[in-house]
């Protein structure tokens, strides 16, 4: 028997409010499982069990705000008989209304004696959605979701709250979790920064032939190939993979490659692709695609937001030349891609018309320094020049 | 097909993928990425949507054919029989 405690899903959560269990007790579970939907500032993360064995029972109310590292549940080991005593549920506080929303109510937004949810009947929400339900008191069963698989966007709730959206400027749980973690790598993290140009030519052509006779749905990114590359470089150069935390780095032999994504009118997200380096390309862009999905139909894995090793941020093909980022805590390095231009460029002794990006590299001052960030970044380079070895 | 029922197939298709921009308010002639605020990930999900939609292949080479909002409603009338 053991406890199944609230993880901790980046350095500024402090607590999450447990939405719903999708598992029933007597249950078996694997580890990976989803066994449980939070609500964080980040919106709406489902969290894995870390064990093989039987959901026993649930030790926390849904609606009930739990501290980072609180019993959330108990799971038996599979065959061992049920525990006689359980001890009864943790006292756990209600909900607190969000400080800023004067019009919450939070006893609506605290459905502690809802009916147990059957798995797969779920109604998805967008984090920005559920946040201004819960900020407006609205119960979210009774609005009709028109997202892209019908799940509850921001508009939804907020025709429904026969209210226009949050004034421009304030700040949601998202960007305040956001500037949590800025404001705490930007005070801790002394961050040296890099940049570099590339010449994409033969990245862009290989991407053309690639996607020629292909569908649509099969077809390559660019930023797929920045990625791969990234996550080649980080494996070569390990001071720039992994975390620091109690004032040790630990670097990572795994690279999971954060992916920075933006998620419409509420603020951005770098969940992981797990074992980036290990994914063939066309693998690395379908777990793209499946992720920005997920992201933006608010649903996404409490691994994917805990487990990056680095962070690729890239502003895609409308934007400016460059993006010199912050690193995110307790990560040691962020790579920051530009929008691709023409320039003007020397290759082969002639200046002539090339597609070129600018990458950048912020470092941890702690663990690192300019000497090997600069070999890191051509390692990048290298890798874009030969698109067919990635 | 004709170009009312490209629009209203290409207006729900990009209501999926930005929900929170009405194609009443939008620059018709306009860049449709920036119009519509849709990234390359989300341009390749429209395609792919028009794709499995009307079965249409939507090559690499016909993208700027969708440069602007009006553009994409012509090329899925011409080539949606």
């Amino acid at each position: 028997m053991s406890e199944f405690r609230m993880p901790s899903l980046g350095a500024d959560m402090e607590a999450g409010t447990l939405v719903e269990w999708l598992i029933k007790p007597g249950v078996p579970v694997k580890r990976g499982d989803i066994i449980a939907v939070v609500e964080t500032q980040k919106g709406a993360i489902e969290i894995e069990v870390f064990e093989d064995g039987v959901f026993e029972r649930p030790l926390v109310e849904v609606g009930a705000k739990v501290p980072v590292g609180m019993p959330l549940a108990l799971i038996g080991t599979a065959g061992e008989a049920p525990a006689a005593a359980v001890p009864p549920p943790a006292a756990v506080p209600k909900p607190a209304p969000q400080a800023p929303a004067a019009t919450a109510r939070p006893e609506a937004a605290a459905p502690a004696a809802a009916p147990p949810v059957e798995a797969g009947a779920r109604q998805k929400v967008s984090p920005a959605a559920r946040q201004l339900a819960q900020e407006a008191g609205l119960d979210l069963s009774g609005i009709q979701g028109t997202g892209p698989s019908g799940e509850i966007v921001l508009a939804d709730v907020a025709a429904h709250a026969g209210k226009a959206l949050p004034p421009e400027g304030a700040m949601t749980g998202m960007r305040a979790a956001i500037a949590a973690a800025m404001a705490r790598s930007k005070r801790e993290i002394p961050h040296f920064y890099l940049a570099h140009t590339v010449d994409l030519t033969a990245a862009e052509a290989f991407v053309a032939k690639y996607n020629e006779g292909r569908e649509p749905a099969d077809r390559l990114l660019l930023g797929a190939l920045f990625v791969k590359a990234v996550a080649g470089a980080a494996k070569k150069y390990p001071e720039f993979n992994g975390h620091f935390e109690d004032g040790v780095f630990k670097p990572s032999t795994a690279v999971h490659a954060g992916v920075a994504i933006n998620i419409r009118g509420t603020g951005l997200v770098a969940p992981a692709i797990h074992d980036s380096d290990q994914l063939q390309l066309d693998a690395l862009m379908v777990a793209m695609r499946d992720l920005v999905i997920r992201v933006r139909a608010g649903r996404f894995r409490a691994s994917e937001l805990a487990d990056p090793t680095i962070t690729v941020s890239s502003l895609g093909e409308r934007g400016v030349e460059a993006l010199y980022g912050i690193i995110y805590p307790p990560q040691v390095a962020i790579v920051g891609f530009g929008t691709p231009v023409l320039h003007a460029w020397a290759a082969d002794g002639m200046v002539g018309p090339r597609r070129v990006v600018s990458v950048t590299v912020a470092g941890d001052h702690r663990v690192s320094d300019g000497h090997r960030g600069a070999l890191f970044l051509s390692a990048v380079e290298d890798l874009l020049l030969k698109p067919e070895a990635l | 097909m004709n170009i009312q029922e490209a629009e209203a197939a290409l207006r729900e298709e990009l209501h999926r993928i930005a929900p929170d921009i009405d194609p009443g308010d939008i620059d018709r002639e306009g860049d449709l990425r920036e119009e519509f605020d849709i990234d390359s990930m989300d341009f390749l999900n429209l395609v792919t949507a028009l794709n499995k939609r009307f079965g249409i292949p939507i090559p690499e080479p016909d993208y700027p054919r969708f440069a602007s909002f009006s553009g994409a409603v012509a090329y899925v009338a011409e080539k949606v029989t």
